[in-house]
């Protein structure tokens, strides 16, 4: 029984992190169900990586990470609604393009800079092992206004993710309600990269919801199946990480991604598979 | 441009305690391709009106203009005395097509119940007596024992009854529909019609874009003849007649067979329909 609560009792780091790993999942299965239901995906990785030039910025002029991390997605979110809006080409492309050209820009900053070498790793892989006690205290804030979010806006979420048009027509602005998830998902990654890292972070973002959507029959039954594989995992890895020496954050990462495929044969043997191959019916 | 028909009170200023939508000299149509132009019409609460023609002549376009999703190209358009989308709750909407993109199988009434939200907003509580409503909407559209099942599993056309019960859930002030019966069997069309016709008893007003000029004859009381402009306007005995339906439809009869052969008349250059129509009665009405 000591390996899976001795690191814990034993080593205030760890329960750092598990503090902080835990709210990250949290937030993170939230906004990563909407990003499943909506099809978002791309974007949310795009944003992800496409954070990096800002972050590595700040850090250049002495400025939080996470400042520069909000500037870089918005940049990325104004760019690619610029083009969206302003050209025939469809969002995909654009998210593509500022994707590449915001990672190349981050890789271009960071290279001419020999100070970095540190902090690269920092801010691609994340410092579970390091977060401090303000840390903790502003991932719990961020997983609270997430949380408050979703449940204010389930009603549009659901016809958003369902049917855009009858948003519309029910009288929720589909542009309001798309824009808040949007910043739901780049406050996401911007508070959560510290934790996890901007490499990563995209991994607790989609494998706990995916995971949830494959069990779920309704919104909130999937978010709350992402949150529990999320903090699964992030209790796993955390242990993994410890007892074998391994990069925490990957840990972490791996161990939800494990969870997904588990769950997946899971879900093929019980011949609950896609409702859209074999229209298996319920009750 | 013949056979425009005008009821006194199409073009005439109406108060917006008696009429549920307005059209003066309304242009529809997207960013950069007008589609129909010159519509008129006044739809008083409680009646029912018809836009009847071809693929592409224009139904969903005005449809979706009426509940806000387009905006007018140009004219005057008010729903309730205001704009389109000021009158949400009161507007329920049955597009053509349904997206099917949902990831969850979410059920069948899971999705009627959609049709509450708009008089609910972001958070008004929804509570037992919504989900009766949900419960009898299905019953009157004949899914009920369809409830529970996802609504991906269905076939269309218990899919298309899920999405009318939706639409009646809602106890709006004007149903909004595109092609409401596309898909339904007879038993199904049944019940639409005597769906509607509670629906206007309830005092409701219908909008209807559909194909099917004798089932909707019975329910309307204007008819809106379409090919890219309006080619008849009024009620459906004075609207429906060969010439009309014609000019419409542009359908020549080949051969001694009398099958009809339909073929486009009204291309996207808006031009008088072709000549070497044989006029002879396509359409029985009643
Ligand atoms: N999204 C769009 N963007 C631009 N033009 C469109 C769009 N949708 C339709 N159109 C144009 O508008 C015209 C009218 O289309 P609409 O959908 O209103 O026809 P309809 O009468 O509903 O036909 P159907 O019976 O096939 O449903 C079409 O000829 C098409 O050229
Ligand atoms: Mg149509």
């Amino acid at each position: 029984m000591d390996i899976f609560i001795a690191p814990f009792s034993n080593n205030q780091f760890m329960v750092n992190a598990l503090l902080a790993g835990v709210l990250v999942a949290i937030t993170c299965a939230i906004a990563g169900t909407f990003v499943i239901l909506r099809g978002m995906a791309f974007i949310g990785d795009a944003l992800a990586h496409g954070v990096l030039p800002g972050i590595a910025l700040a850090f250049l002029l002495g400025y939080p990470g996470m400042l520069g991390a909000a500037a870089g997605a918005v940049c990325m979110i104004g760019g690619v609604t610029l083009i969206t809006q302003r050209s025939r080409l469809s969002s995909d492309t654009a998210i593509g393009l500022l994707f590449i050209g915001m990672l190349s820009l981050g890789v271009v900053i960071v290279s001419r800079s020999s100070s970095f070498s540190g902090d690269l790793t920092a801010i691609l892989f994340g410092e579970i092992l390091g977060v401090g006690t303000e840390s903790i205290w502003l991932q719990l804030g961020a997983a609270a206004l997430i949380g408050i979010l979703a449940f204010v806006c389930s009603r549009p979420f659901l016809l958003l993710s369902f049917d855009p048009e009858q948003a519309q027509v029910a009288g929720f602005s589909v542009r309001l309600y798309h824009n808040i998830m949007l910043f739901m998902i780049a406050a996401t990654i911007i508070v959560s990269f510290q934790t996890v890292g901007t490499l990563l972070v995209f991994g607790l973002l989609i494998a706990p919801a995916g995971a949830g959507a494959l069990l779920a029959r309704r919104i909130r039954s999937m978010m709350a199946w992402a949150v529990i594989f999320g903090a699964v995992s992030v209790y796993a890895g955390l242990l993994l990480s410890y007892h074998f020496r391994l990069a925490a954050g990957a840990s972490i990462i791996l161990v939800a991604t494990i969870i997904f495929f588990i769950v997946f044969i899971f879900a093929n043997m019980r011949g609950c598979r896609p409702p859209a191959l074999n229209g298996g019916r319920h009750g | 441009m013949a056979n425009a028909i005008r009821t006194g009170s199409g073009v005439q200023e109406s108060q917006s305690d008696t009429i549920a939508a307005q059209a003066y000299d309304l242009s529809v149509g997207y960013p950069n391709d007008t589609v129909a132009s010159g519509i008129n019409f006044a739809l008083p609460i409680g009646q029912a009106m018809a836009l009847i023609g071809t693929n592409g002549s224009g139904k969903s376009t005005i449809l979706k203009t009426m509940v806000g999703l387009l905006a007018p190209r140009s004219g005057k358009l008010t729903v309730f005395g205001g704009r389109p989308t000021a009158s949400a709750s009161r507007i329920a909407y049955l597009g053509q097509f349904h997206n099917a993109g949902f990831i969850l199988p979410l059920r069948a009434v899971d999705v009627v119940s959609m049709g509450r939200f708009p008089l609910h907003g972001l958070t008004g509580k929804m509570d037992s007596r919504d989900f009766d409503i949900c419960m009898e909407a299905l019953r009157t559209m004949g899914a009920e024992k369809l409830a529970d099942i996802p609504l991906r599993s269905l076939s269309g056309g218990q899919q298309q009854r899920v999405y009318l019960a939706q639409v009646l859930a809602h106890r709006a002030d004007l149903l909004v529909m595109d092609e409401p019966t596309s898909g339904l069997d007879a038993g199904g069309r049944e019940l639409y019609l005597q769906a509607m016709n509670s629906e206007l008893r309830r005092g409701a007003s219908l909008l209807v874009a559909t194909h099917d000029i004798r089932e909707e004859a019975r329910l309307c009381q204007q008819v809106m003849l379409l090919a890219r402009r309006v080619v008849a306007f009024g009620p459906p005995e004075a609207v429906l007649n060969t010439e009309t339906l014609l000019e419409t439809f542009g359908i020549v009869i080949g051969g001694d067979t009398g099958a009809a052969v339909p073929e486009c008349r009204h291309s996207h250059t808006e031009g008088e329909p072709a000549a070497a129509v044989h006029k002879r009665k396509l359409f029985r009405i009643r």
